[in-house]
């Protein structure tokens, strides 16, 4: 699923600046965007101090999934990894960003009566907090199923499906029982009849289940099987996830991520295997692809 | 501004793509027709077409440098055919005349390439891509004005289009390698390519990043080396040129030009802004504006005085 993008870049302001745990959520106004569809992606460079970090970059405008949309705002979640999230990490209200987007291809509501898990973690959290909500908006009853480093990073799951930055009632407490009901903080999912029931991993224990979230997984479709998984997360992470569904013919639909100079095809440069042997540019023919296209998720 | 005569093609402004840098297709999918209304080039050049499909480098394929970037994609395409039939009609839907640009890795292989597209109506000039191995020699083709006069013989009788030739930086002489082009009947030359260019993944001890190991670096890293070979190859050659290297801005557009280029291509910057070859044409036409107003000035004001001296001599 894929909505057009306006040709071009353009300007917006940050309107606000959260932190939650070890992400930072970035609001940026964007008031005559289109309405993005959770999976796609915007290519993001601040207007001002872009090139002037470490070793003179970041040069290339950075690719992330929106987290958040509505209202004539977007809102964005990452982690300082590298000169681009550094620099997008020290903007202020105010300050303004080049958007590009929305681009690339998202999840597909290809459910045929099965029920749906979302599965990731990390950084991946936000498209599956966006797909979230949609599924509830569309009744789909939901399991999600996220894994962290430890807690200081399994806090940012208080974003999901609220659209950035609310704390949940629950708190911490519920989640560390494994599986927390979407509470009132997350008025997207949990209301009406869809559902979502979130349980977490932690690769310390420190919160919920001590492991890794594709125990979480197995475990899941283990009880049944009649799922279509969703992912985003890690390149490990995900390909775990693909590697289990795959066993299981567990339909999936993954949202990689890959280095990107452009996001809209020109550059040929995000390819990831396929395995008829081509490739594909996960900008253009992605983020999401079907799992069955993939050998393998790779390592970068 | 003036609409620019180009091997006599009549285009609106002097901002084209750098080939390799802008896949119209693609774009047209993210954009829509958007794009169409608001195309940012005055002719479009396609990516590098080769005989037979390539699916291109494994990755990694991309190292951002300072100021620049450095790609290793390998020229990934559909071939002759898969172009003909499912780019050509695509591409001929755009509102600016189509530049093809060809590789091959024998004179055999560009012969049929440059035929098949002499034949397209589609077609308003082919770019010849000279970027790649001479299989006896080992060298570049277009390192060796030798090997590249030999090519340019053979396919100069194959076709009356405009033959653009895009000239490789990594080379000692690029205005040697021009000239031997314009002595064998090319209509034009294109540069720079890209120079290359590597780097170590982070921490590894020196392992080449990149999955071609080598890639070409682009961006405003190379603009001064851009600058000073076109210079080098206007000085030499009275063919037209389409000049590249960095230019992010109308400013390094109008360098270019001052530097002896008819067209100047705009490469790695639509990565940052799709839209760019728009707001550098705009950018070049102001600029070109203001200073053909402060000249006239100048030259008014420089009468004023030359009367002045006139009445004072009288």
């Amino acid at each position: 699923m894929r909505v057009q993008a306006p040709f071009g870049r353009r300007r917006g302001a940050v309107t606000g600046v959260d932190d939650v745990g070890a992400y930072r959520v970035v609001h940026v106004a964007d008031l005559d965007g289109p309405q993005p569809w959770p999976g796609q992606f915007y290519m993001l460079a601040t207007v001002e101090g872009w090139g002037a970090g470490e070793d003179e970059r970041p040069f290339v405008p950075r690719a992330l999934s929106f987290l958040g949309a509505g209202n004539g705002q977007l809102s964005f979640m990452f982690e300082d990894v590298g000169p681009g999230t550094r620099r997008l990490g020290a903007l202020r209200a105010g300050d303004e960003l080049w958007l590009t987007g929305p681009l690339g291809d998202g999840f597909e509501l290809s459910l045929d009566g099965r029920r749906a898990v979302l599965a990731g973690g990390g950084v991946g959290i936000p498209p599956l907090s966006a797909w979230a909500s949609i599924l509830a908006a569309h009744g789909v009853d939901t399991t999600v199923l996220l894994g962290f480093r430890d807690a200081v990073h399994a806090a940012g799951v208080t974003v999901f499906g609220g659209g950035g930055g609310e704390v949940s009632e629950g708190g911490d407490a519920a989640l560390g029982d494994g599986a927390a009901r979407g509470s009132g903080a997350a008025p997207h999912i949990g209301a009406g009849s869809g559902a979502a029931v979130v349980s977490i991993a932690t690769d310390d224990g420190s919160v919920g289940h001590h492991g890794l979230v594709t125990e979480l997984l197995g475990s899941s479709l283990d009880a049944d099987d009649h799922a279509v998984v969703y992912a985003c997360g890690p390149p490990a992470m995900l390909e775990a996830v693909r590697a289990l569904c795959a066993a299981r013919r567990v339909p999936a639909q993954l949202a990689l991520e890959a280095g990107m100079a452009c996001g809209f095809g020109a550059c040929f440069g995000c390819v990831v295997a396929l395995r008829d042997g081509s490739y594909a540019r996960v900008c253009v023919d992605g983020p999401v692809l079907d799992a069955a296209r993939l050998d393998a998720v790779p390592a970068h | 501004m003036s609409p620019v005569d180009f091997c006599g093609l009549v285009l609106e402004h002097p901002i084209v793509n750098g080939s390799g840098t802008f896949d119209a297709i693609a774009a047209r999918r993210t954009f829509g027709d958007a794009l169409l209304h608001a195309f940012p080039f005055s002719a479009f050049v396609s990516k590098t077409i080769t005989l037979l499909p390539r699916a291109g480098n494994p990755p990694p394929r991309l190292w951002e440098a300072q100021a620049g970037l450095i790609n290793s994609i390998g020229l990934p395409n559909r071939g002759l055919a898969g172009y003909l039939e499912h780019d050509l009609p695509q591409l001929a839907a755009l509102p600016v005349p189509l530049i093809t640009n060809v590789m091959g890795s024998t004179a055999g292989e560009v012969a049929e390439l440059v035929e098949a597209l002499d034949a397209r109506d589609e077609v308003a000039a082919i770019e010849l891509n000279v970027s790649c191995p001479n299989v006896k020699t080992g060298l570049d083709i277009g390192a060796d004005p030798v090997s590249l006069a030999a090519l340019i013989r053979a396919l100069r009788p194959l076709t009356s289009k405009p033959l653009i030739v895009k000239l490789t930086p990594n080379t000692a002489d690029v205005a040697v390698v021009a000239a031997a082009a314009e002595a064998e009947g090319a209509d034009a030359v294109s540069l720079i390519n890209t120079l290359r260019a590597t780097a170590f993944a982070p921490g590894s001890g020196g392992r080449p990043w990149l999955g071609g190991v080598t890639g070409g670096l682009s961006g405003p890293a190379i603009r001064t080396v851009a600058l000073a070979q076109v210079a080098a190859v206007a000085r030499r050659i009275t063919l037209p040129i389409v000049g590249m290297g960095g230019v992010t801005h109308g400013t390094h557009a109008r360098d270019l030009l001052a530097a002896g280029a008819t067209l100047v291509a705009v490469g790695t910057e639509s990565f940052r802004d799709p839209a760019a070859g728009t707001r550098i044409s705009r950018e070049l036409k102001s600029l070109q504006i203001a200073e053909s107003a402060s000249s006239n000035i100048d030259v008014y004001q420089a009468q004023v005085e030359v009367d002045a001296n006139s009445a004072d001599a009288g």
